[in-house]
């Protein structure tokens, strides 16, 4: 245990001295701050309170910018260490691979956590000032708050996997920012263009939802707009996937970061330095 | 009590033999000198016995354990070539880390560094360090801890003379509390002062094995004896003639004998006393019987 604590400590003292602290959060808090800003017309007699309103347009913003975070975090973690040249003295210091990958993503998480607590913090400060029923959809928030550390650690488990796969910072920078465009962005393109095809076929009704819950990011996605009974407003794919319950996305949710951590091991584990 | 036992020791990578057949152990305060040609394998066996990588053919006993494993990584440490540090981190916060992976507590950090002389910078980033003071924070870490079994790789490239002696000093005391080490090396002076026995590598084949005496023994290289005649020009001639197999050189007269003949030959030499101004034996130098023994087949 105190071997992972060190491990994750120095890790966290790297990532706030490369700047990664600062990058995260300035990217958060600015993106949050302009979803505010576009949130913040008169949202008229529906109902619905500010704060809720902003947490639904922040769960399509951490959809995209959440996995880019942890990836651009992960993916050197490994393939920095064999570059450098530090892997070999690490492997020989009495901590197992497990226990190398744990203390990074316990420090890589924190990262996270700061930079989404500055983000949605500022969004829902922003929120509750221009409206005082806002308080209301702060459960909203904690739930959007700590399924975005879920997300991010399914992807920095993946960033983990495809940095020892890679074994080079470039290559795996590469595998990444693939990953990322494959995952968030063509997945759900490929599903639209499915779903327009088949129609309400068969594709609809029986593929599509284990689709959507294959995929962590619409997952993610799904657990925050159903949760918060906000399905029905949503756009898209979120809508045409109303029929699945919170409880399965947060089940799919809760088992690919083990499923991401599992894999970062097993790809570690063949690493020979 | 043995610490290291590597018998039959193969290692291929694609075809290229980088060990073959390599049997070596390693006794607790024994300080054992890894000698060889770029390529002849040192760091390759080191890698293995630390568990980097695998061994094809043989076996590996660290402390009476499996290479790699928990109990073997307990008790071993190293230093690898070309050691390196994350560039971010100051010498304290590398060194501090490297304890508490030992588990050990973190405020030994500072008293580590003043040992290898870098306590002024303790607080500076590794980015900052020069290459001998890289390779001081990796002698500080392979010093946490007293292990039982130190595996160095080129341990004093970089640093400059004074630190190399205190380096050895350093060695020499663990090795005095039951520390065995390995180390390699191409600096022979300095090997040959500061260690007991000498392990001579070539081409992945164990050539030569043995404290400097035996290998000196074992070459059994021929001894250069130069005399100085007393009366230039004319004593020269007669030395030359005297002595089958010398040679002028310069003001010189010059033979090499096999070890077993020397006193022959100095026995006659003497015979030429007033003749001869000055004699002068040379043994064979170490880099002689290193290049003896080093040479690889077909060289
Ligand atoms: N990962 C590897 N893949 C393929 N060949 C390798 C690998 N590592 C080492 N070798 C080969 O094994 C041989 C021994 O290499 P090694 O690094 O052990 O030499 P060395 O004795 O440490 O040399 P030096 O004095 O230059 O450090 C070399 O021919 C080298 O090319
Ligand atoms: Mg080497």
């Amino acid at each position: 245990m105190m071997r992972i604590i060190s491990m994750a400590q120095t890790e966290f003292r790297i990532a706030l001295r490369n700047r990664w602290v600062a990058v995260a959060v300035a990217m958060m808090v600015l993106f949050s701050l302009v979803l505010s800003a576009a949130g913040s017309a008169p949202t008229g007699a529906l109902g619905a309170d500010r704060l809720s309103v902003v947490v639904a347009s922040l769960t399509s913003l951490a959809v995209y910018l959440v996995p880019l975070v942890a990836l651009l975090m992960s993916f050197d973690a490994l393939a920095g260490e064999v570059e450098r040249g530090t892997l070999p003295l690490l492997l020989t210091y009495p901590l197992s691979r497990t226990e190398i990958l744990l203390g990074k993503l316990v420090a890589h998480v924190a990262v996270l956590a700061i930079a989404l607590a500055a983000g949605y913090g500022l969004a829902a400060l922003a929120a509750w000032m221009g409206d005082d029923r806002a308080l209301a959809g702060l459960p909203a928030l904690w739930r959007l708050f700590w399924s975005s550390m879920v997300l991010g650690a399914v992807f920095l488990g993946a960033g983990y996997a495809l940095s020892a796969l890679s074994r080079r910072p470039s290559g795996a920078a590469g595998l990444a920012i693939g990953l990322w465009l494959g995952l968030i962005v063509l997945y759900d393109l490929g599903l639209l263009a499915a779903l327009v095809a088949d129609d309400g076929g068969r594709f609809t009704t029986d593929v599509f939802p284990w689709a959507m819950l294959a995929n962590p990011a619409d997952a993610f996605r799904l657990f925050n707009l159903a949760a918060s009974g906000a399905t029905a407003a949503a756009a898209g794919l979120s809508g045409a996937a109303n029929s699945i319950p919170a409880w399965a996305a947060l089940t799919s949710l809760a088992l690919w970061p083990l499923a991401a951590l599992a894999l970062a091991v097993a790809a570690f584990r063949r690493v020979t330095p | 009590m043995t610490m290291l036992t590597l018998s039959h020791l193969t290692k291929r990578f694609d075809g290229l033999n980088a060990l073959c057949d390599v049997s070596l152990s390693v006794a607790a305060g024994e300080r054992v000198a890894l000698l060889g040609h770029n390529g002849a394998g040192k760091s390759t066996l080191m890698k293995i016995v630390l568990g980097l990588i695998a061994h094809d053919e043989g076996t590996v006993e660290v402390l009476g354990a499996a290479p790699g494993s928990t109990r073997a990584r307990d008790g071993v440490a190293y230093l690898p070539e070309n050691v390196a540090f994350h560039p971010a981190l100051s010498g304290r916060e590398q060194i501090a880390h490297y304890l508490r992976l030992r588990g050990l507590p973190a405020s030994g950090a500072r008293a580590l560094l003043d040992r290898v002389g870098l306590g002024d910078a303790a607080n500076r980033r590794i980015g900052t360090y020069s290459k001998g003071m890289r390779q001081r924070v990796g002698l500080a870490q392979a010093l946490i801890g007293t292990p039982r079994l130190m595996v160095l790789d080129e341990p004093t490239s970089g640093l400059d003379p004074v630190s190399r002696r205190d380096f050895y000093a350093i060695l020499d005391g663990l090795a005095a509390e039951g520390t065995a080490i390995l180390l390699s090396s191409h600096a022979l002076t300095e090997v040959e002062a500061r260690t007991d026995r000498m392990v001579i590598l070539s081409g992945g084949a164990m050539v030569a094995e043995g404290a400097l005496g035996d290998l000196r023994r074992r070459a059994d290289l021929p001894v250069r004896i130069a005399v100085t005649p007393s009366d230039i020009p004319c004593s020269t001639t007669t030395l030359l003639m005297a002595l089958p197999g010398s040679e002028q050189e310069g003001e010189q007269v010059v033979l090499s004998c096999a070890q077993d003949e020397k006193l022959a030959v100095l026995g006659r030499i003497a015979g030429l006393s007033e003749r001869i101004a000055d004699i002068d034996i040379q043994p064979p130098s170490l880099e002689d019987i290193y290049s003896h023994f080093s040479r690889r087949a077909g060289q």
